[in-house]
């Protein structure tokens, strides 16, 4: 429950710039390492790589589009962990709030696409919200953990959501069990008209208006988080629960609004996936984007800000990845998730291996700062 | 008992430890004789546990030496301990609670990688030393499901299995129920008479005379006595323990007492183990003046303080201030306590009076976070809580007086004066205030007393819970001592410095147990 | 070369000899086809590697090279396509049901490109949408089990329960009824998620479940958790029934046949035909007639099936292509008539 204290402390611009850049630093060299060995060029897949993820308008427009479902899943695991709560269960609040979202598109499509638009918005939060209020009750009043419970209700969301798209929502003679498509009023609108009017060409990329809808998000849980006293609460009760009680917060209640908003900012990615982009509901669509949160999460020390840096940089190397295995055919789809775990790795996992180095290089600097003041 | 020719089973000469400026122990010298049972008093913080843990080798003392069986040994781990003989049963057990009896009692000393002849012998040993002290727990039952005192059996076999010869005992009756206390001390007896050397650290007198051959006494820190239990009296050691200490002397004006600001009746409340750990208090507090309890920690004064401040259920009995119910009442939350200007300075303020994760003035608004006067537009106006956060800690002098500073990185006594601040002056008619000065140093202290009395001179009520006697003493305007979960006895105070000590002492030691008596002069 | 290279060179021989000789054959420009493959990869000793091995075959004979794709999530199928055709590949072939909506919509974008899809029901001026009466080559299986074996229990494991599935559990329930009216057929499948694909451990677990209850004859269709299944079945001393490619040689003496589904001559047929400029859009259903889907009779099996009980598979077959037999497709009305 209770948050860990770092092995050592920083100063702001080591903790926030240097040392997170030093990690992917290192991620890289490893990864271009495993490129040597399978006997390619570690630059030529670099330039590649970047080229992939940066090099057009298209290109950052696809970019864009995979930070998106990012940054949603993201924010899930950040406002859970700011009450000491592991959610791992944004998979599957995603892939329920992906049955609302689809339930809203195929039978509410006879309204005005902007109401369509809001009731999705409202039905992502509602449903991803409902599938996260179980085991947050579970751990709030009968101390179930969270870990084990959101895990299993991932399963449990995925064989309801395959029983529904094999047997009821199913499109008649279809093979794929995946919904019919929405009317073309009930989708998200993509930003291509928009970065039209400004001379841009996003070309084929999927970005669509839930990636200004996840900016949003992330400003409002900065604002609720730090700015408000439910987020306040969710705070205390995160760092010392007891402390909570003591000042007259109750633990269970931020426990539930804390993963209620995990589980609605999750339904965000459903947002994106199946009204933005496949405007059906497939089978499988969140495509481990809730698990790729933690890890930007992780990355993004639970802050808005360093949530959507993360998620770009997640962005990047799914697309990036893409082109490299497409421009390079030994370099596999397989090569390419192992190099985003490398980077995972060692910005997320192995975060404190060069922190202790860094804090005595710090306190060297310091030392010296001070001799010569 | 012991011959004079034979040397002692435990002896140490001249240890001294440390911890940063404060001495927890000083040159002490102690001498255990084999096959008696020695007991150590002391009050809280007199560095009993220090010293035990020193002998057991958790800590390395400073200077000074060990002797077992006359011969120095180094002890620089529970492991060296362990083959020296030594064994401990800790205050709180080192048991895996998801295994058997018989698990625990391999664990560390499997006989090798494979588990099952390890445990073979661990049964027949377990039988053999059960039917020999009295000791029997079933082998097969899992730890986490048996009772308090059965787990502790099962710690002390586990010393035992390690043939252990010095069984050191730490406060072993604070989690018992009298029965289990009781065949706790048929056991020790039994130990006794089988040769092995016991050392009982407890502050109950009470069982220090019923149990021990030899008693030593620790204050702060030095080892102040020996006495042969047979030659000395509880009235004595209460003396020792509590030593002539300099009451420290207030400008202090007499107590206006006005309408009564807190009345507890018949209070029984639980701890979370579900032992009864207050059984039956009744008392009050009127605006304008300071009610202290005194007692040894553990006997029911946390929960008592915990129960009113709202974060402990009671078992039964009532709590009202002003004509308010607070218990019982549908909606009994500390939200609801601290909504009727109800203030609390937590015992223990790691714990549950500050978030050492937070900056000072997110500290601040601890428990004031729903406040209007800290909202703008429904939104947390951090402006105003940093302003108001600067003015709390200059009032208190807090240094140094940075609202972002991180609560973790001030000190001991800048971080009790914090959340002094913040309780203080949101304007309460009833402090609740437990340990207000552990932990901080000396200028502080005075500080903060004078704080408390300030506020008991505006006309506020304050409940006051410490186990500085002290402490008590000298703010106190009526002082309750508080002994197994019951009020034994209470004081008036006209001048601090003519409050009877000594008789306090007995009472804390629960030398009078019965019915509360008056004790004015 | 140090030798941590050179094995991993082995490992990825064939990777390296399709994608590494950018020198190319004699008629690279001719054509320049591509595939896609599905989301369960390329090397899964199944249907995508059967339509890898169909173009190699193209490759051999022609010397034409051909792009490869494997993405890993749904929108870089949508991707890869697109990226081939702006590149000029052509044909372009999409493996699985999955990429029926991408291929729909790069193959509007792209209106010059030839698009051929697997499995999948894509209806477009420049798509060939290929897909195989597996219900058929299933039913043809259901009756040689039916005809074998000794408990009369008869079993099916599944990987993923969706309807592809269905059709081919279906069609071996039935041409088992068509046998014996009275059999009984146990059906499971592995799991509702794309795992189910790739879980041999719960596969051979599933298959063991079925021999305990009697079953002796179990026909899979699981992808990689069929591999599970077929090792479960041989160590039991039962016979399994393979599924996509030719699995007889997996177990011999263990393997009563496999029902092939030629996905390698869909792939090698309409690279062929694009080259030699035959190729035709619309909707190409093969099936026994076709022999895209057939039962796989060699020397691996062959002493475990009877000339008598062949001629009977053979007539079957005949009335089958002949319309005298009527096998559901349970894809048309998501139902199985047992």
């Amino acid at each position: 429950m209770s948050a860990h204290a770092p092995a050592a402390r920083l100063p702001r611009w080591m903790e926030y710039g240097l040392l997170p850049v030093l990690n992917l630093v290192l991620a890289l060299l490893v990864s271009g390492l495993v490129v040597v060995v399978i006997g390619q060029d570690p630059f030529e897949a670099l330039g590649v790589l970047l080229k992939g993820a940066f090099g057009s308008i298209e290109n950052i427009g696809y970019t864009l589009y995979y930070a998106t479902d990012i940054i949603f899943t993201g924010l899930a695991v950040a406002v859970a962990f700011q009450a000491g709560l592991f959610n791992i269960g944004g998979e599957g609040q995603a892939y329920i709030a992906g049955l609302g979202v689809g339930l809203v598109c195929l039978y509410l499509d006879f309204l005005p696409m902007p109401v369509i638009i809001a009731l999705a918005v409202i039905a992502s939060m509602v449903f991803g919200a409902a599938w996260a209020a179980i085991p947050a009750w579970l751990q709030a009043h009968r101390g179930s953990h969270i870990v084990i419970t959101t895990i299993m209700f991932n399963f449990i969301a995925y064989s309801v959501m395959v029983y529904l798209l094999v047997h009821p929502l199913i499109e008649p003679g279809q093979m794929a069990p995946q919904s019919r498509a929405f009317a073309a009023n009930a989708i998200m609108p993509s930003i291509k008209g928009v970065a039209a009017v400004v001379g841009l060409d996003l070309g084929a990329a999927p970005l669509n208006l839930s990636f200004v809808w996840a900016l949003i998000a992330a400003a409002g849980t900065w604002l609720f988080i730090g700015h408000t006293s439910p987020g306040y609460a969710i705070r205390v009760v995160g760092a010392n629960p007891e402390a909570a009680v003591c000042a007259g917060i109750r633990p269970e209640r931020a426990i539930m609004l804390a993963m209620l908003l995990s589980g609605a900012l999750a339904g965000g990615l459903a947002l994106n996936e199946v009204m933005g982009v496949q405007q059906r509901i497939m089978v499988g669509f969140t495509a481990g984007y809730g698990f790729t949160g933690i890890a930007a999460a992780l990355m993004g020390r639970n802050h808005p800000v360093g949530i959507i840096l993360a998620a770009l940089l997640f962005g990047a190397l799914y697309q990036g990845g893409a082109e490299l295995s497409f421009d390079i055919p030994d370099i596999s789809a397989e090569m390419v998730v192992v190099i985003q775990g490398f980077v995972i790795i060692f910005t997320g996992a192995l975060e404190n291996m060069l922190r202790p180095t860094l804090a005595r290089l710090a306190a060297r600097l310091e030392g010296g700062r001070a001799q010569t003041a | 008992m012991a011959g004079a020719e034979q040397p002692p089973a435990v002896a140490l000469q001249g240890i001294s430890k440390r911890f940063g400026t404060v001495l927890a122990n000083q040159d002490i010298d102690l001498a255990v004789a084999s096959g008696t049972i020695h007991g150590i008093v002391g009050e809280n913080g007199a560095g009993k546990s220090t010293l035990m843990s020193i002998l057991y080798g958790f800590y390395q003392a400073d200077a000074g030496e060990i002797l077992i069986d006359g011969t120095v040994v180094r002890i620089q781990g529970s492991a060296d301990a362990i083959r020296h003989g030594i064994g401990m049963v800790h205050q709180h057990f080192m048991l895996v609670e998801t295994f058997t009896v018989l698990e625990n009692l391999a664990l560390g000393a499997e006989d090798g990688p494979l588990l099952r002849r390890g445990l073979d012998r661990a049964r027949r040993t377990l039988k053999q030393i059960g039917d020999t002290y009295g000791l029997s727990v079933d082998p097969d039952a899992i730890v986490g499901g048996l009772a308090v005192g059965q787990q502790q059996r099962v710690e002390i076999l586990k010393a035992l299995y390690r043939e252990a010869r010095i069984l050191i005992l730490d406060e072993p009756t604070g989690v018992l129920t009298p029965q289990e206390a009781d065949h706790l001390f048929k056991v020790l007896a039994a130990l006794r008479q089988q040769g092995k050397t016991v050392i009982l650290i407890t502050h109950k007198l009470r069982e220090i005379m019923a149990i021990t051959d030899n008693v030593s006494v620790m204050r702060q820190g030095r080892m102040v006595a020996h006495r042969k239990t047979a030659e000395t009296s509880a009235a004595e050691l209460s003396e020792l323990m509590v030593g002539r200490k300099v009451v420290l002397h207030f400008d202090k004006a007499p107590a206006r007492p006005g309408a009564t600001a807190l009345s507890v009746t018949g209070l029984h409340v639980t701890d979370g183990a579900g032992i009864e750990r207050v059984k039956g208090v009744d008392l009050t507090v009127r605006a304008g003046e300071i009610v202290g309890i005194a007692g040894v920690a553990g006997n029911g004064q946390s929960e008592l303080l915990e129960a009113i401040a709202g974060i402990r259920r009671p078992r039964a009995g009532r709590i009202r201030s002003g004509d308010i119910d607070l218990f019982p009442h549908p909606d009994f939350s500390s939200r609801r306590v601290r909504d009727h200007r109800i203030a609390h300075v937590p015992e223990d303020r790691h714990r549950t009076g500050m978030v050492g994760a937070f900056p000072a003035r997110e500290n601040v608004l601890l428990g004031e976070q729903d406040s209007p006067a800290f909202h703008r537009h429904g939104l947390i106006d951090w402006k105003r809580v940093s302003a108001d956060a600067t003015a709390k800690m200059t009032h208190f002098d807090v240094r140094p007086c940075d609202p972002t500073l991180k609560m973790a990185n001030f000190s001991g006594g800048n971080q009790q004066k914090l959340i002094l601040a913040r309780e203080m002056e949101r304007d309460p008619i009833l402090l609740l205030v437990g340990q207000p000065t552990r932990g901080v140093d000396i200028g502080a202290i005075e500080f903060i007393h004078r704080r408390l009395l300030a506020l008991r001179d505006a006309g506020k009520a304050i409940l006051l819970v410490s186990v500085e006697l002290e402490e008590i003493m000298s703010l106190s305007d009526r002082i309750l001592v508080m002994f197994d979960g019951r009020i034994v006895g209470e004081v008036t105070v006209t001048d601090p410095g003519a409050v009877d000590e000594r008789m306090l002492g007995l009472l804390m030691a629960g030398c009078q147990p019965g019915q509360p008596g008056v004790i004015a002069r | 070369m140090n030798p941590v290279k050179l094995s991993l060179s082995v490992m990825t021989a064939a990777a390296a000899l399709l994608a590494g000789s950018a020198t190319g054959g004699r008629a690279a420009e001719a054509i320049k086809p591509a595939i896609v493959y599905d989301l369960g990869g390329k090397f899964d000793k199944s249907f995508n590697e059967g339509v890898f091995h169909g173009a190699e075959a193209f490759k051999a004979r022609t010397g034409i090279v051909f792009g490869e794709f494997a993405p890993t999530n749904d929108a870089q199928i949508e991707q890869g396509l697109r990226n081939f055709a702006r590149k000029g590949f052509s044909p372009i072939l999409g493996v699985g049901f999955d990429q029926a909506e991408p291929i729909k919509k790069v193959a509007a974008e792209f209106p010059k490109i030839k698009f051929a899809i697997i499995d999948g029901d894509v209806n477009a001026p420049n798509v060939q949408a290929i897909s195989f009466k597996e219900y058929e080559g299933s039913f043809l299986a259901g009756a040689l089990a039916a005809l074998t074996t000794k408990t009369d229990k008869i079993g099916f494991v599944g990987g993923m329960d969706i309807p592809l599935i269905r059709k081919f559990s279906c069609g071996y329930a039935q041409g088992a009824a068509a046998i014996n009216p009275k059999i009984g057929v146990t059906i499971n499948m592995t799991g509702t998620t794309g795992a189910a694909w790739n879980d041999p451990v719960k596969g051979g677990e599933l298959a063991k479940s079925q021999i305990e209850s009697g079953v002796d004859i179990i026909y899979q269709a699981a992808g990689a958790t069929g591999i599970g299944v077929l090792q479960t079945v041989a160590d039991a001393g039962k016979l399994g029934i393979g599924v996509d490619s030719n699995q007889n040689g997996l177990h011999p003496g263990h393997m009563l046949t496999s029902v092939m589904k030629g996905v390698g001559v869909a792939t090698d047929k309409t690279f062929t035909e694009a080259l030699n400029g035959t190729w035709q859009p619309g909707n190409t259903v093969l099936g026994l007639k076709e022999q895209a889907v057939s039962l796989a009779f060699d020397d691996e099996n062959a002493p475990l099936i009877s000339a008598d009980i062949k001629a009977r598979i053979d007539a079957l077959q005949a009335d089958i292509i002949a319309g005298k037999v009527a096998v559901h497709n349970y894809a048309e009305d998501n139902h199985c008539p047992l």
